[in-house]
């Protein structure tokens, strides 16, 4: 049912949407609760987050700690900037590997759509190359005609 | 890797995107590399200098040529941060949707 998509907006900006078939305060708690962050925010098939830090308040700290289980890993830090519990999580994250990449403050969205979610998340980072960089790596890999669809498909929608 | 700003900044231009699609190929000297962009050597040298500065390429001198090639780590690090972002995202929101589905049967035992 619920395609992900993935659209820049702006010079610096990447939005993902994704719709699931639970309603926000589930979406959310599945956002928030380490025990249930555990289960998906996994990467590749056969990670595993033995070290999942969420610090659920404004200026709370993020900590995910990744492993392939074969020596290999790596982790994320951030920041909680702004909670409102169901609805919006507005944080800062940067990937360590282990050079730190450039900060990218997200802002995603739960609403009720049906009696499911309607899932947004707004990145933004700090320049346009960074992001340009981002996407354009991407279409190399073979993203490009995804992107195309969904730029239309959000032309369609308005 | 120096630094991954310098590298996320050095493959925003297309021309040295180009560059470095062209050294997974294989080593090359300025005079090689200028020939397909159709642009003066001088011109590639400056992109070049970006690229050696970000760490991404590699130079070595071998008579009064100083041929290019591709630093393998500094790709791998900016490729690997870019698949995590896609495939992660794919991959972990299919989780995702198990863990709702547990989330509310647990809620339908729990309800009288």
């Amino acid at each position: 049912m619920s395609q992900l998509t993935l659209k820049t907006e702006g010079d610096t900006h990447v939005v993902v949407t994704r719709r699931f078939a639970a309603p926000p305060e589930a979406v959310y708690r599945a956002h928030m609760e380490p025990a249930l962050l555990k289960k998906w925010l996994l990467g590749p098939e056969g990670w595993t987050m033995p070290v999942c830090i969420n610090e659920a308040k404004p200026g709370g700290k993020i900590r995910y700690e990744w492993s392939d289980g074969k020596g290999g890993g790596f982790y994320l830090t951030g920041e909680f900037i702004s909670l409102e519990p169901f609805r919006r999580i507005v944080h800062v994250e940067r990937m360590h590997l282990p050079d730190a990449t450039p900060d990218n403050h997200v802002e995603t969205i739960f609403e009720p759509d049906g009696t499911g979610t309607l899932m947004t998340m707004r990145m933004t980072l700090p320049d346009s190359e960074t992001r340009t960089a981002m996407l354009a790596t991407g279409m190399e890999h073979g993203m490009e005609a995804s992107y195309a669809r969904l730029e239309e498909t959000l032309e369609e929608e308005g | 890797m120096k630094d991954l700003d310098g590298a996320f900044s050095a493959l925003a231009d297309p021309t040295r995107r180009a560059i470095l699609a062209r050294l997974a190929v294989g080593e090359a000297t300025v005079m090689e590399l200028a020939e397909p962009f159709d642009m003066s050597q001088p011109a590639i040298s400056r992109h070049l200098k970006v690229l050696e500065g970000a760490g991404l390429i590699t130079r070595r001198v071998e008579g009064t040529k100083r041929p290019c090639r591709l630093a393998p780590d500094a790709i791998r690090q900016i490729d690997r941060w870019l698949d995590m972002l896609r495939e992660a995202l794919a991959r972990n929101y299919d989780r995702l949707d198990q863990v709702l589905a547990e989330m509310q049967s647990e809620e339908g035992k729990e309800a009288p």
